[in-house]
């Protein structure tokens, strides 16, 4: 049933997404090939002839049903009519599940992922690689790199873990307290499923088998400077490993290239941010100089990398309270993501082009 | 094993949960006496699902309760009349003053009695406070991020610290401390409910809070069972599950009236004035952030499943009250069919 639901809907994007998709798949293994291909994409921007055989290719498949194109036509939309108002009439009669963190699976399959899917597939361009490496089910912890004044890579990703691993995965992300004081965001992200950074949340959704995206860095590493770009900051007290130990589920390294480009954050007025109670009150080339224009944030061109697991259940139950053993993997993880983001910037030839 | 009852009291008999227990009391013929007190007497509907169970009208916060204790040989107390309703008690300072002065006039005539050998309190989950620094659901345990600031959740606070220094003065005595959810349900009286009777009920724009409910029967089965029994400890009691506020709404068929959160006191202040509900500041910051409990510990070692999900018991709520849905949800499906005839009557894109 969830399929016969989420088809429709994405079939105005279907096109581009399948070309997209198969991609990613092809690019999972880090090396000579995907970067090649990389460099391939670069040099034909818009795909060229390879993008539209391979277009050509998937329609293809289905010959009979092209010949009996115009008598489905009108069907299919009555079929996203009849969707679109089913789906209002659950939403106006209250007639859906939300989980205790206020997780509202409908709300975020229907609206706020079609959202998110045009700036990822088409304004960043996003490209994953090692969608292998996240587990298909039971719970993991994704740790990433944060950057680019707005939250924008993190929501990048969770589209990322919806769409292109082979079955969707709804990331859970750990936010600051800061997000759900907001009179809108904080609800927004509470509905699509995000929680407090804290431990008790983050043992609660580990251990009933989410996958969970925590970004250590926070506002050291989302509000730095465009100088310090790719340089990661301090991992938090590493409270998200010790989540990992309690739980023993694996911890993901994720490195995210691209979103330090989006807002290139110049200078910061402390005074006006102090006033507004924020961390950071960014000035980049565009904002506040250009007004509301200036929140359009830059298309650069983005790789996000899922890196080997690093398994945790091998570790005695009391490892999660060993400060050490923290610390080294706090440094291990923190490494990881550091030398694979070196690994994609050396590959990477154009921030906007890739 | 514990002992059974055979003297139980109950405060707060002539609201719904006092009275409702005191009659499940009576209705169980291995409890010899059972005895409520309360200021005012209950409604005559009430006296007669009492049965048996005597009514004794007393103040709690008078030492004339130690009497009653001694002379009916007492040996169960249920407290069960902390409030969180100002206008069924005559006002805030009275509610507090019942809560607080009450409680303390009550456990001090538990510790010089010698025959009460059990003790359960009826406490809210009120005591956690809501703010946006809070975990998704709190556990027993959870230190509250923000102290509530006032009203009845402060009361809550307050009480269970006198139960805390009462049980280490009686460590002999088993103390159940039952910290309920909002109650909701088709007979049920609170300023909850209210809110949710409206036609047009006011929410704060921008956010959604997480609403958990607990039916009004489980309850009078908690309270029950934790009369019959030695369960001591804290304990949180919530229905499974989660309602947002918005989608609570719409199921009850309301409409909402987003209010920006400066007008938040004004609008309250209206409200209260105009007899519609009373909210205290505590249980606005509640629809700000919500609030959800960790039940673990209930099912668990208290050996209680509520019986109703939150959904449930509102949806009980719903039908028990009759509310009817401001807006007909028939007219959605009339709403579809005619964007389906539009559909169908465009001319196809081949």
């Amino acid at each position: 049933m969830p399929e016969a639901r989420v088809i429709p809907l994405r079939q105005d994007g279907g096109g581009p997404r399948q070309r997209s998709r198969p991609a990613p798949r092809r690019a999972s293994r880090p090396g000579v090939g995907s970067l090649q291909e990389r460099t391939a994409a670069a040099r034909g921007l818009g795909g060229g002839t390879d993008e539209v055989t391979d277009a050509g290719q998937t329609l293809d498949a289905p010959a009979g049903e092209l010949a009996a194109l115009p008598t489905p036509g009108p069907t299919e939309l009555e079929a996203r009519v009849a969707e679109v108002g089913e789906f209002l009439q659950r939403r106006l009669t209250g007639r859906y599940t939300v989980d205790d963190f206020g997780f509202d699976r409908d709300l975020t399959e229907h609206v706020v992922m079609p959202l998110l899917r045009p700036l990822y597939e088409k304004w960043f361009r996003v490209e994953t690689i090692g969608t292998e490496n996240v587990p298909l089910s039971g719970g993991a912890l994704l740790v990433a790199n944060h950057s680019g004044t707005l939250p924008l890579d993190a929501l990048m990703t969770t589209v990322a873990a919806h769409d292109d691993l082979p079955v969707p995965r709804h990331l859970r992300m750990l936010a600051a307290d800061l997000v759900f004081g907001l009179p809108g965001v904080g609800a927004a992200a509470r509905k699509a499923g995000h929680t407090l950074a804290c431990n008790a949340d983050a043992e609660a959704l580990l251990s009933a088998g989410e996958l969970v995206g925590v970004w250590p860095e926070g506002f050291k590493g989302i509000g730095k400077d465009f100088a310090d770009r790719y340089k990661l900051q301090r991992f938090g007290r590493g409270g998200f490993v010790s989540a990992a130990l309690r739980c023993g589920v694996p911890i993901i390294p994720c490195s995210i290239v691209g979103a330090e480009e989006i807002y290139p954050k110049i200078a910061d007025l402390g005074a006006v941010a102090r006033l507004l109670g924020v961390p950071y009150f960014p000035i980049t080339p565009t904002w506040p100089l250009l007004g509301p224009l200036g929140l359009v944030p830059l298309p650069s061109k983005w790789y996000i990398e899922f890196g080997e697991p690093i398994h945790t259940e091998s570790y005695e139950p009391g490892a999660a309270d060993d400060p050490m053993l923290v610390f080294n993997l706090t440094d291990q993880v923190r490494e990881n993501i550091q030398q694979t983001l070196y690994r994609l910037l050396a590959g990477r030839r154009n921030a906007f082009l890739g | 094993m514990s002992e059974a009852p055979s003297v139980v009291l109950v405060t707060g008999v002539s609201r719904f949960l006092g009275g409702h227990l005191a009659a499940r009391l009576a209705a169980d013929p291995s409890i010899e006496r059972v005895l409520g007190v309360d200021t005012t007497p209950p409604s005559r509907e009430m006296r007669r699902r009492m049965g048996r169970a005597e009514f004794v009208r007393v103040d709690i916060r008078n030492p004339l309760i130690g009497k009653v204790i001694s002379t009916a040989k007492v040996d169960t107390v249920v407290h069960a009349s902390l409030s969180g309703n100002p206008g069924a008690s005559g006002g805030r300072s009275m509610m507090m003053e019942m809560n607080v002065i009450g409680t303390m006039q009550l456990l001090a005539a538990c510790q010089r009695s010698e025959t009460v050998r059990r003790l359960v309190v009826k406490s809210t989950s009120a005591v956690y406070g809501a703010s946006r620094r809070d975990p998704a659901t709190f556990t027993e345990t959870t230190e509250p991020k923000a102290i509530p600031p006032g009203g009845y959740a402060k009361d809550a606070v307050e009480i269970e610290g006198y139960v805390r220094s009462f049980s280490r003065r009686r460590p002999d005595i088993p103390v159940t401390t039952l910290r309920f959810v909002n109650l909701i349900g088709p007979r049920i009286d609170t300023s909850f409910v209210r809110y949710f009777s409206l036609p047009v009920v006011p929410v704060v724009l921008g956010y959604d809070a997480r609403v958990q409910l607990l039916h009004e029967e489980d309850a009078v089965a908690v309270l029950e069972r934790a009369a019959a029994q030695d369960l001591p400890g804290v304990f949180n009691v919530g229905g499974a599950g989660v309602l947002m506020l918005s989608q609570a709404i719409r199921r009850a068929g309301r409409l909402s009236l987003p209010i920006p959160q400066p007008a938040v006191p004004l609008v309250g202040r209206f409200t209260r004035r105009a007899r519609l509900v009373d909210f205290s500041p505590e249980q606005m910051r509640l629809l700000n952030f919500g609030r959800v409990v960790d039940t673990t510990k209930l099912r668990t070692e208290f050996g209680f499943t509520p019986r109703w999900t939150t959904v449930q018991a509102f949806d009980d709520f719903v039908a028990g009250r009759n509310l009817r849905p401001v807006i007909d949800p028939a007219t959605w499906g009339k709403a579809q069919d005619a964007a389906l005839a539009v559909a169908r009557a465009l001319p196809s894109r081949a």
